[in-house]
């Protein structure tokens, strides 16, 4: 077998397009993990035993089952309840709630990790609990919530390459077909590991830069 | 007589079943110094941190300036708690000084003094960073005002921690063990501001293991033993003929230490 450049200069577009699909998934599953992450930590930090102990059982069970199985479930099983989506929503939509499943738990331990006399403090100035969270809390946690943030922003993206079992028309579908289309599998495998690589590395650099502009922008050095 | 600054009355505290304040009765005088002292353990933090509401008293009353703080009593006698608004109302005639100075790390001397101006009060924010700028020169750190937390000492931090409190406006300020974080040297800057807010006819309550402190500055001083408020008087009183043999006790470990020269 011959590793042949040509294939991928020929399907150019359609990889583009993949890629494209694979991108705008990850983000948009990523921010909306991250959005549903904080509300439920929030919930969960403040609602009292009878939001924690629910929220917490199906934090446990998203974490505590594989990624395919999950999304086999909702695309398969989903129309048995009413729930019956194409397989982009679908994507996007088991995407967010595995991240955000992880990311709960990456804001728990922010919200752990400040000093609750520094709540307390805001407390007797008389800020309100949003205030707290908003001007105390969140920029407190903020270098402790980074680093796993990032990672798991990394571990998300490969992750999505689990949406091409449900024909989402994403990155891993569309070079899987051209590799069949074209007998050209090596090609095709290797042209995804480089593309997710890419990916991959873009997005530890850019927390790294975010991790050194917070690091210096917060905490002056003493 | 006026009315008292802060009244308690029957106060019990209970974490569980751990009764930690047991029938507290207090009055803290206006425009006085009111020291609590009393070993470890003694409930003296736990009673402070109720006159902040930090802790809610289990039951009893505390009244601030004839405001009742976080419960009142209704007209069947039974114990209600107010409403969140008219609990902030009180609170806010309270400023809270904490051991471990509770300093925002992520803003600087100024961001910290100025934040509750700005975000509660809605202060815009060149006036409410002029008048942070006058509570930091109060407490003689106005060249320190870009400095976040970790780049001043212990004692700098206590400082801005009550500019911090002072820029409010409080009617009383409570302070709860303010040196115990700070080494010997850094001591005596922070007793000297809290010495020149008493000066100026400060509410004050301060729980404190600065014996010295409490006996010249302190106009009463109330001392506490599991959980119970043994006795409160004049520190005249107090140092020169304890007379419940615990409190002696108490103060001979102080004496010992070389703090004889008070009594």
């Amino acid at each position: 077998m011959i590793f042949d450049p040509n294939v991928i200069l020929k399907h150019l577009p359609e990889i583009i397009s993949g890629t494209g699909v694979t991108l705008a998934l990850w983000i948009a599953g990523m921010l909306l993990g991250i959005l549903i992450g904080f509300i439920v930590a929030t919930l969960r930090r403040y609602g009292g035993r009878a939001v924690d102990l629910p929220l917490g059982f199906v934090v446990e069970v998203l974490r505590g089952t594989p990624f395919l199985i999950q999304i086999f479930l909702v695309y398969y099983g989903g129309p048995f309840v009413g729930l019956s989506l194409d397989p982009v929503p679908c994507g996007l939509l088991g995407l967010s709630v595995y991240a955000a499943a992880y990311y709960s738990e990456i804001f728990r331990a922010g919200y752990a990790s400040v000093p609750h006399g520094h709540v307390e403090a805001g407390e007797c100035l008389g800020l309100s609990r949003l205030q707290i969270i908003r001007r105390i809390l969140l920029p407190e946690m903020a270098l402790i919530v980074l680093p796993p943030s990032v990672n798991l922003a990394v571990i998300l993206l490969k992750e999505s390459a689990v949406l091409s079992i449900i024909t989402v028309p994403e990155l891993t579908t569309t070079v899987s077909a051209i590799g069949s289309q074209e007998y050209a599998f090596l090609e095709a495998i290797f042209l995804l590991a480089v593309i997710y690589w890419v990916i991959v590395e873009a997005a530890a650099r850019l927390g790294r830069l975010a991790e050194t502009r917070l690091s210096t922008f917060r905490f002056a050095a003493s | 007589m006026t009315l008292p600054a802060i009244s308690v009355r029957s106060l019990v505290k209970r974490f569980g079943t751990a009764t930690v304040l047991q029938d507290i009765d207090l009055d803290v005088p206006e425009g006085k110094v009111s020291c609590l002292i009393g070993p470890s353990g003694s409930g003296k933090s736990t009673l402070l941190r109720c006159l902040a509401f930090l802790e809610e008293a289990s039951e009893g009353m505390i009244t601030v300036n004839g405001e009742a703080l976080g419960f009142f009593e209704n007209a069947k006698g039974e114990r209600e708690r107010l409403p969140a608004g008219q609990i902030r109302a009180v609170r806010a005639q309270i400023g809270m000084v904490f051991q471990q100075f509770n300093l925002w790390p992520h803003m600087t001397a100024l961001g910290n003094v100025s934040e509750a101006l700005k975000t509660v009060h809605k202060v815009p924010k060149a006036e409410a960073e002029e008048r942070a700028m006058v509570q930091l020169a109060k407490v003689g750190l106005a060249n320190r005002a870009g400095h976040y937390p970790s780049q001043l000492s212990g004692g700098q931090q206590q400082r801005v921690a009550i500019a911090r409190a002072l820029a409010l406006s409080p009617k009383i300020m409570l302070f709860d063990e303010p040196t115990s974080a700070l080494d010997p040297e850094l001591t005596g800057e922070v007793l000297n501001v809290m010495r020149e807010l008493a000066a100026e006819g400060m509410t004050m309550v301060v729980v404190s293991h600065e014996i010295g402190f409490a006996a010249t500055v302190g106009h009463q001083i109330s001392f506490l033993d599991q959980g119970r408020l043994l006795f409160t008087g004049a520190p005249s009183e107090i140092f020169a003929k304890p007379r419940h043999p615990r409190l002696e006790q108490f103060l001979d470990t102080y004496l010992d230490r070389g703090a004889s020269m008070l009594a």
